[in-house]
């Protein structure tokens, strides 16, 4: 099965997808989005595996001796994984707002516009 | 829209992005491929500036203005919590509490402290060498630091925590990539460009200017954290709301009483529904 890698991002964007838009609690959403931008780094790494690949770092061996994984992907999903917790932070400190301001944290309880 | 329409409307679209999403990935190349032309053409690069972490190459070379424009979305995020979870009128500032920890935990966290501080240097100053950089031992050292909280408690916390500086020491994290970016300028070529010397391959000093936007990127990180760890720390140790008979429930700021309360409104909607 040479596409299984890239059918379980997908699964794991549905899922993530599924549980933001059914989400009764604004702290799961937020985890939800989390399993959404995952699925984004399970797709990286599977575009940039090579068979009998290893990592890209010549501190241990010769270059050009075996086979290395793409580094490209690699740099953007670092990247983007540090991104992504800092972003949860900042979505969870909008949650502890809300929390304060309205009592609930249930987004269909939100409707009402409040100056 | 009825919840029921909701979820109709839901599935039709899960179900589409679905299929676009399967035939999309019968298009990729192939799993575990020999093709990575990028790939090849990177490592040559990474070579040919004698960093052996070619990812670092990647990131703080190759691609090092996108590394600039991800690192001002990681300041911006710790600027907008810092904002966000600011002390308001309504609120007031409480002492925090001496806190009792049984042994093993102090002991435990006292002596993995140091350990893991080190650790994070030691995986920021050799981000041109091995698996590592400024991004991942940033948070090492974040993570470092707080160890004294569950060794102590939240005023020994405080006190090696000046918050103050670490806001300063993020944006001069922030600020010294992108002067190191324009030294590129002054040395006549390119911003962000590799000027420094490339060094000898596999040795400390090498790659250029890698390692120096590591330093950058890892001082920006641990202080970032630290900042937005304090944020959310102090809502849950010292800020309480002092107007009772506001119309949010008073223990609101305390995690597990919103959730129970997230939990009973879900059982209420619940029957609603029925």
């Amino acid at each position: 099965m040479t596409v299984l890698p890239y059918l379980v991002a997908a699964w794991l964007f549905l899922i993530g997808c599924y549980g933001l838009a059914t989400s009764r609690d604004l702290i799961h959403a937020v985890g939800c989005l989390a399993v959404c931008q995952s699925s984004t780094y399970v797709l990286l790494l599977a575009v940039g595996y090579r068979d009998g690949g290893t990592a890209p770092v010549f501190s241990d061996i010769a270059p050009g001796s075996r086979p290395v994984v793409d580094p490209v992907v690699q740099a953007m999903v670092l990247t983007d994984v540090v991104i992504g917790a800092t972003v949860t932070a900042l979505l969870l400190a909008l949650v502890v707002q809300i929390a304060k301001r309205h009592g609930t944290v249930d987004p269909d309880e939100l409707s009402e516009l409040r100056g | 829209m009825s919840r029921g329409l909701r979820r109709w409307v839901l599935a039709l679209g899960l179900l589409g992005t679905a299929v676009l999403l399967v035939l999309a990935a019968r298009g990729l190349p192939a799993f575990g491929g020999s093709a990575h032309p990028y790939g090849e053409r990177a490592v040559h690069a990474a070579l040919d500036r004698h960093t052996a972490n070619t990812v670092a190459a990647v990131t703080f070379d190759q691609r090092s203005f996108d590394t600039l424009g991800e690192e001002s979305i990681l300041f911006g995020a710790v600027l907008g919590t810092v904002v966000l979870l600011r002390q308001t009128r309504d609120e007031n500032r409480l002492p925090p509490q001496p806190a009792r920890v049984s042994p093993p935990v102090r002991r435990y966290a006292l002596l993995a402290l140091p350990v893991t501080l080190l650790v994070g240097l030691y995986i920021v100053a050799h981000g041109q060498l091995s698996p590592g950089g400024g991004f991942q031992g940033g948070i090492v050292v974040a993570t470092a630091l707080h160890l004294l909280y569950i060794a102590v408690d939240y005023r020994a916390l405080e006190r090696i925590r000046p918050i103050g500086l670490y806001e300063a020491a993020d944006a001069a994290g922030e600020a010294a990539y992108v002067l190191l970016g324009a030294a590129g300028l002054l040395a006549g070529t390119a911003f962000l460009a590799n000027v420094l010397p490339y060094g000898t391959l596999n040795t400390l000093a090498s790659g250029g200017t890698v390692p120096l936007f590591n330093a950058a990127i890892g001082v920006e990180v641990a202080c970032g954290v630290v900042v937005l760890l304090a944020r959310f720390l102090d809502q849950a140790v010292e800020i309480v709301s002092t107007d009772a008979d506001a119309d949010a429930d008073p223990d609101a700021d305390a995690d597990s009483d919103t959730d129970a309360d997230a939990r009973s409104h879900d059982a209420a909607g619940e029957e609603a529904d029925t």
